[in-house]
């Protein structure tokens, strides 16, 4: 039995691949179905994976910049708090994290829609992660310029502000750049929470015509495409803001 | 106009200031000199309480601040704005023009609407004979630059005195004297300035006073003529041979 079980998948394999080729039926097919889900899968790409991406990496930075700011407050239980912020979420997976909020917290009477529960997770994870890149920007930041800001009467927030965040904003662009791309492939873990994002359409097609090589690789060209575009978006901000530097 | 009363700062167990007590009248320089570790530039920043002291008190104009007793959170940024500070390593804010540097502090600090704070600032570049550099980036100045820069950011915000924290210790030899010619109009006008520096010549050239500091105490403190000449005390003695 155990041989010709072999054969046989040899066997189907090589028909596959020869069939691909020689049947032009097939061929057809393929690029039938790829032009048919491509507008789907863009659609899925544009309308959810990114607007969910920037959406989630808004409100994270704002996380991040509150948890940073947090950690740097030299008051213990702020600090505490973010600390164990931080822990949790980096020490969890994302996928189980958006799970506990999605499949979870119904049981606690908490009901989330799909898409706000995958910009809650998103949010939390990019908050955490880029809290460490915020801080660490801060701190990057010399005492002389809080210094200045403080001589000609600035309170802390006006100082911070005015003088320190943009500067540190500088100097977190380019790993920030990286969470960004990162979190925009990350989008497609919110297929499992029913977003309807470019991940969980390429599934739908996958389902109905049973092509998973073509579809898949389809969305990860997709996928592939905007990142590339964003890391040229993201040279050219960093170039912009060099001009002082 | 200002007067300093039994100023201590100590940093853990370093005891920097011992107990200064020091008043200046309007319209005077003082230059405070010393050796390094003397607390010249310690007491110069307890002035507008970048390092706040242990004990004591700091009056300036009518804004007084009793360091004994616990000091309100915002009387200090009141204390702040009598004061302009010059610092050694210029901290111009490398994000802003030379005129947004100076734009800043009456925009984000006194509200001053942003046209006639860039007409301000403008003026005041122009004074430091910078008229021509008001859309530079602090990276595209050279050091002696950026501190007249310094300069005007600070005047901006009509400060009733001017710290000058040794101005041009990191300046290149050849672009000293920029930075003093400025310094020395300044003084000219009338300014209150409380000057913090190991140049000599300005000293001698235009303090009304000159303090000599050493180990957290005012040794001794006399015109530059008299002092100069011929110190009283003998660590003033010594430390001015040094420098010859």
């Amino acid at each position: 039995m155990v041989p010709s079980q072999k054969y046989q998948r040899n066997g189907l394999v090589q028909m596959s691949l020869s069939s691909l080729f020689e049947n032009p039926e097939r061929l057809n097919r393929w690029i039938d179905i790829a032009q048919s889900s491509f507008l789907p899968l863009l659609k899925g790409a544009l309308l959810y994976s990114l607007t969910i991406a920037i959406a989630s990496f808004f409100i994270g930075l704002i996380i991040a910049v509150l948890t940073a700011l947090a950690r740097l407050s030299g008051i213990k239980p702020l600090i505490a708090f973010a600390r164990f912020y931080v822990s949790i979420i980096r020490g969890t997976p994302l996928l189980v994290q958006l799970f506990i909020i999605f499949y979870g917290l119904p049981s606690i009477g908490l009901m989330i829609d799909p898409i706000p529960s995958a910009i809650i997770g998103f949010s939390l994870s990019v908050g955490a992660y880029s809290s460490e890149v915020v801080r660490a920007a801060i701190l990057s930041i010399h005492k002389g310029q809080w210094e200045a800001a403080y001589s000609m009467g600035m309170t802390y927030w006006q100082a911070l502000r005015r003088v320190v965040l943009p500067q540190a904003a500088r100097v977190s662009i380019p790993p920030l750049s990286n969470s960004f791309i990162s979190l925009v492939k990350d989008t497609s873990l919110a297929s499992v929470v029913l977003v309807p994002e470019m991940f969980r359409k390429a599934q739908e097609v996958v389902a109905a015509t049973y092509e998973p090589l073509l579809v898949y690789a389809e969305a990860a060209l997709i996928y592939w495409v905007i990142c590339f575009i964003l890391s040229i978006i993201q040279d050219r901000i960093e170039n912009k803001l060099d001009r002082y530097v | 106009m200002i007067t300093i009363t039994d100023v201590h700062k100590q940093f853990n167990t370093l005891h920097v200031l011992k107990g200064i007590s020091l008043s200046v009248e309007k319209g005077k320089v003082v230059v405070i000199i010393g050796p390094s570790g003397s607390g010249k530039t310690t007491l110069l920043r307890c002035l507008n309480a970048l390092e706040v002291p242990t004990s004591g008190s700091v009056q300036i104009g009518d804004v007084k601040l009793d360091f004994s007793k616990k000091v309100e959170r915002t009387s200090i940024p009141k204390l702040r704005k009598q004061t302009g500070m010059v610092f050694q390593n210029y901290n111009l804010f490398p994000h802003m023009t030379a005129v947004e540097n100076v734009m800043e502090g009456p925009v984000t600090v006194k509200k001053v609407d942003k046209e006639k704070a860039r007409a301000k600032a403008a003026a005041l570049l122009t004074k430091v004979g910078l008229g021509d550099k008001l859309d530079h980036y602090p990276a595209q100045l050279s050091g002696g630059q950026q501190q007249r820069v310094g300069i005007a950011r600070a005047l901006a915000m009509d400060p009733q005195v001017m710290l000058f924290d040794e101005p041009t210790s990191a300046l290149d030899p050849e672009l000293v004297g920029e930075v003093l010619k400025v310094m020395k109009e300044l003084a000219q006008e009338g300014m209150t300035m409380i000057v913090v520096t190991h140049e000599m010549g300005f000293a001698r050239e235009v303090a009304d006073e000159v303090i000599f500091m050493d180990q957290g105490v005012i040794v001794e403190r006399d015109t530059p003529s008299h002092l100069f000449a011929k110190p009283r005390e003998e660590r003033t003695r010594q430390f001015l041979q040094h420098l010859k």
